[in-house]
C-alpha cells in the first residue's frame, strides 16, 4: 500500500465515501427489517446475518484493503476462516449433545406434567 | 541495528511487519470473539422454550452506536489517506473525530449499562412478575416506573406479549398514549428481586461479557490512536513512512472493532 500514487488515494477516497454510504443504509435496512417476520426465527437470523456479512464485507474489502493485500495476508485469514467455522460448527454440532440419562430442560416440565396427569 | 523492514515491505511476502503482526493479531481476536458469539447461540438454543428474553434492549442508542463506529471507521481511513497525500492537517482532523467518536461510544454504552442497572426485575409472591426503572425505595416499598406485569409462569420471554396485550387493552379503551402508571410495591410482597445486571439471566450474562469485551476493545484503540493523534505524531516529522504504516495498523486494528460491533447489535438487539 505504501507504493499508492496520490491518484490512486483520491481514488480510494471515492470508494471509502461510497462505503459509507452503503454501511448507512445497510444500518438502517437493518432495523428496518429486523420489524419483519420472514416467516420463522431461523429465516429472521438468516436475512440479519445476510445483511451484516454483506456490511462487514464492504469494510474489510475497502477500508482494510483486503480487495488488493498479499498472498501472505490471504493464507492467514484463510486459516483464520477454517478454524472459525470448525469452532462454530463443534459447538452447533455439540448443542445436541448430552451425558447419558440427561433430562434436558423441557423435559422435566413434560415429565412433571405426565406425572401429575398418571396420579389423576 | 535497525530492524529491517520496519518501512519497507519484505521483498518476498511485498509486505512490513507491522501489517503482517496486526493481521495474526486479528486473527487471534476473530476466535476470541468466536468463541463468545458460538457461546451466545448455545445458550440461546438451549434455554427453555419461553425463556430466553427478546425486546430487553433499546434500539435507539444501539443504532446511534452503530452510525458512531461506521462514521469512525471511515474518519480512520481517511486519516491514513491524508497522509498518504501528505496533508498533515487533514490526518489531525480525521484522526481527531475518530478519538471523539470513541469517546461518544463510550458514553452512550456507560449510559445504556447504567439504565439496565437501574432496571428492576421483581417476582412477588401472588406469583406475577413486574420489572420497569427504580425511581423510589424506602425501607417499607419501591417504586418502578413504566411497569410491565405479567404471570412469572410464563417466562421472561413472555415480556413482549404482555406488552402488547397490555397496549391493546389501552388502545380498545380509546388510551392510545397509554403510559402504565407508576407501580409501588410493598417490600412484603416480593418474593425475588433482582436488577439487569450479568447475573439477571443467561441473556443479560452474554450480553454484558460480549458487550463488555467490545467495550475494552474500543477504549484500548481509543487510546492508541488518541497517542498518535498527540504525542506519537512527532514520528511524522522523523519518518513519514514509519507514522504513516503505524496509522494503517491501528486503523486496521479499528475496523475490526466496527465489524464485531456489525455483528453484535442485530444479534443482541434485534433477534
Amino acid at each position: 500500500m505504501s507504493g499508492h500514487s496520490p491518484e490512486e488515494i483520491q481514488k480510494s477516497v471515492k470508494s471509502y465515501l461510497l462505503v459509507f454510504g452503503i454501511l448507512i443504509i445497510g444500518t438502517i435496512v437493518t432495523v428496518a427489517v429486523s420489524y419483519f417476520d420472514f416467516g420463522s426465527m431461523s429465516a429472521n437470523i438468516i436475512v440479519a446475518l445476510i445483511i451484516a456479512t454483506f456490511k462487514a464485507s464492504c469494510v474489510a474489502l475497502i477500508f482494510m484493503h483486503l480487495n488488493a493485500e498479499r498472498k501472505t495476508i490471504y493464507m492467514t485469514l484463510g486459516l483464520t476462516w477454517f478454524f472459525f467455522m470448525g469452532l462454530m460448527s463443534l459447538t452447533i454440532w455439540a448443542s445436541g449433545d448430552k451425558p447419558n440419562f440427561t433430562v434436558a430442560p423441557n423435559d422435566v416440565r413434560f415429565a412433571v406434567e405426565e406425572a401429575t396427569e398418571m396420579d389423576h | 541495528m535497525d530492524v529491517p523492514y520496519t518501512d519497507t515491505a519484505r521483498p518476498d511476502t511485498g509486505l512490513y511487519n507491522g501489517k503482517v503482526g496486526i493481521w495474526l493479531f486479528l486473527a487471534s481476536e476473530v476466535m476470541l470473539f468466536g468463541a463468545l458469539f458460538s457461546a451466545y447461540i448455545l445458550l440461546r438454543v438451549g434455554a427453555m422454550d419461553g425463556h430466553w428474553p427478546t425486546g430487553l434492549l433499546d434500539v435507539g442508542p444501539g443504532f446511534i452506536n452503530t452510525l458512531i463506529l461506521i462514521l469512525s471507521s471511515v474518519t480512520v481511513v481517511m486519516a491514513w489517506a491524508s497522509l498518504k497525500l501528505n496533508n498533515f492537517k487533514n490526518f489531525k482532523l480525521f484522526q481527531g473525530i475518530t478519538v471523539f467518536c470513541a469517546l461518544l461510544f463510550v458514553l452512550i454504552k456507560s449510559y445504556e449499562y447504567n439504565s439496565k442497572f437501574t432496571h428492576h426485575d421483581v417476582i412477588l409472591t401472588n406469583g406475577m412478575r413486574v420489572d420497569g426503572h427504580l425511581v423510589e425505595e424506602t425501607e417499607e416499598f419501591i417504586v418502578l416506573s413504566h411497569p410491565v406485569e405479567y404471570p412469572a409462569e410464563k417466562g421472561i420471554g413472555y415480556r413482549p406479549t404482555a406488552i402488547s396485550e397490555a397496549e391493546e387493552h389501552a388502545h380498545e379503551a380509546g388510551d392510545d398514549h397509554h403510559h402504565a402508571e407508576d407501580r409501588k410495591i410493598s417490600k412484603e410482597e416480593i418474593d425475588k428481586r433482582t436488577n439487569w445486571g450479568p447475573w439477571a439471566n443467561t441473556f443479560f450474562a452474554i450480553y454484558f461479557t460480549l458487550t463488555g469485551l467490545h467495550a475494552i476493545h474500543v477504549v484500548g484503540g481509543a487510546l492508541v490512536i488518541a497517542y498518535f493523534w498527540g504525542p506519537g505524531s512527532k514520528l511524522w516529522k522523523t519518518n513519514p513512512e514509519r507514522f504513516a504504516n503505524r496509522i494503517e495498523v491501528t486503523g486496521l486494528f479499528w475496523h475490526f472493532v466496527d465489524l464485531v460491533w456489525i455483528f453484535l447489535f442485530p444479534i443482541l438487539y434485534l433477534l
